[in-house]
């Protein structure tokens, strides 16, 4: 599949790019791209309902990241001293390294890609359409099967919302001198 | 003369689109159970539509105000309903979250038991939620602005 | 196997941009990417090479895909998007208060 391996390297570039840049606006921008290619790749993985959600929850994003960086500064911070850095650099890449070694102990244990052993899906794939009646079998697994994670994603959101409103209120704040 | 908000342009195009882009929103939400889609990319897609709104009028402090309450009022209504269509399954069968309603005949609209509701009320929540963000963070004032 | 790989390599590059970056913004966009590379990695198990959309249809159509990595997938976007609301909230109020976005310069801690 290789045009598999050309957007998850697009993803990675991405991501590299993001975190590396200069100017705020452009890592937004970068922050984007990795969003989009993940886009594609859920569309080739056989996963619309993903690709749906992930293209607009990104877009909203976006916004929101753009309109808290035009209210304050543009720029990175500036740089670290050389000798710092180094050591920091040859110590990253060594836990790298050491990471990526038991990664692949952890990979061993798993199944094949593309021969996943579907052991808890065996029964919503033939029994969904006749239990629930509904055809997207995705939602019927989040609405139906598995009703106590929406349940909670929906208060997760909730929860969020209003603590973005608290913290961004206009009433209720004090003046800078005022006595607690 | 208003210099506020974007252009002519911007500001008619927005006004023809927002009915198409909310109207396309409401039907990935109701045909959640038939195609892909479903509860959550129809409420992001519905408040994509006020958004663009906002963003081509620009989003001023009495207007914000005054919408503000309407956003948390659908997104309190819609977890809400999804609460309550749940406790309806603990009365009537059982156990939480019981799929009650009549299932009907398959690949219908109105098929699905207890899923079409539950993605309604999902959609209203999570419209109502990105909105009322939205409005928190553009109608802000930082201490040292003009 | 490789694609296991890449999508945990994407993982470490957000985990070195929240250790090492001094911006606060910059740590935000780290946890974003962070949890991009989760995504990526629970769509990768879901995959079966001969299957199609989780979707029946009406004539035919036996093998899909799994779905169950795909609704967990599904309830993370929108949790992100939540968590990425409030800490951006609250990056916006730390440059009211401190003037800078440096995290090295913001010590002041009370009580």
């Amino acid at each position: 599949m290789i045009e598999l391996y050309i957007l998850l390297a697009l993803m990675a570039v991405g991501a590299i790019i993001a975190l590396e840049t200069h100017d705020l606006i452009s890592a937004v921008i970068s922050l984007g791209v990795c969003g989009f290619s993940l886009v594609l790749i859920f569309l080739l993985l056989h996963a619309p309902d993903l690709a749906i959600v992930q293209i607009v929850v990104e877009t909203l994003s976006l916004v929101i990241l753009i309109a808290a960086i035009l209210k304050t500064t543009r720029e990175d911070t500036e740089e670290r001293l050389s000798l710092v850095k180094t050591g920091l650099w040859v110590g990253g890449l060594f836990f790298v390294a050491i990471f990526m070694y038991f990664t692949y102990q952890v990979l061993q244990n798993m199944a094949e890609f593309g021969a996943p052993n579907l052991r808890m899906a065996v029964s919503y794939l033939e029994m969904g359409l006749k239990k629930t009646g509904a055809a997207n079998l995705v939602g019927a697994v989040i609405l139906d099967f598995r009703g106590y994670d929406t349940l909670g994603e929906a208060t997760v959101l909730f929860t969020s919302v209003m603590g973005v409103l608290a913290v961004l209120r206009k009433i209720g704040r004090k003046k800078e001198g005022q006595n607690e | 003369m208003n210099e506020r908000g974007m252009s002519l342009i911007v500001k008619t195009i927005a006004r023809v689109l927002v009915g198409m882009i909310v109207l396309y929103g409401i039907y990935i939400v109701a045909h959640g159970h038939l195609t892909p889609g479903g509860g959550f990319a129809g409420g992001v897609i519905i408040a994509g539509g006020f958004i663009l709104l906002y963003l081509a009028y620009g989003a001023s402090e009495k207007e914000s105000e005054f919408k503000k309450w309407q956003a948390s009022l659908s997104e309190s209504l819609g977890i809400f309903g999804f609460w309550l269509v749940a406790m309806l399954g603990l009365f009537i069968g059982g156990y939480f979250f019981l799929n009650v309603f009549a299932k009907g005949q398959s690949y219908r609209l109105f098929s699905g038991g207890i899923i079409p509701v539950c993605n309604a009320a999902i959609g209203a929540e999570v419209a109502g939620a990105l909105v009322g963000i939205f409005i928190a963070f553009a109608a802000l004032k930082l201490l040292g602005e003009k | 196997m490789i694609y296991y790989f890449i999508a945990i390599l994407i993982f470490v590059i957000g985990l070195y941009g929240l250790l090492v970056k001094r911006n606060l913004f910059k740590i935000i966009i780290a946890l974003i990417i962070m949890e991009y590379a989760n995504f990526l990695l629970f769509a990768l198990i879901g995959f079966r090479k001969e299957g199609t959309a989780p979707i029946q249809p009406i004539v035919g159509g036996k093998v899909f895909v799994d779905p169950l990595p795909q609704a967990l997938v599904l309830t993370a976007i929108v949790i992100g998007l939540g968590t990425t609301a409030l800490i951006v909230a609250l990056a916006v109020r730390i440059y009211e208060k401190y003037g800078t976005l440096d995290i090295r310069k913001i010590k002041k801690l009370k009580g």
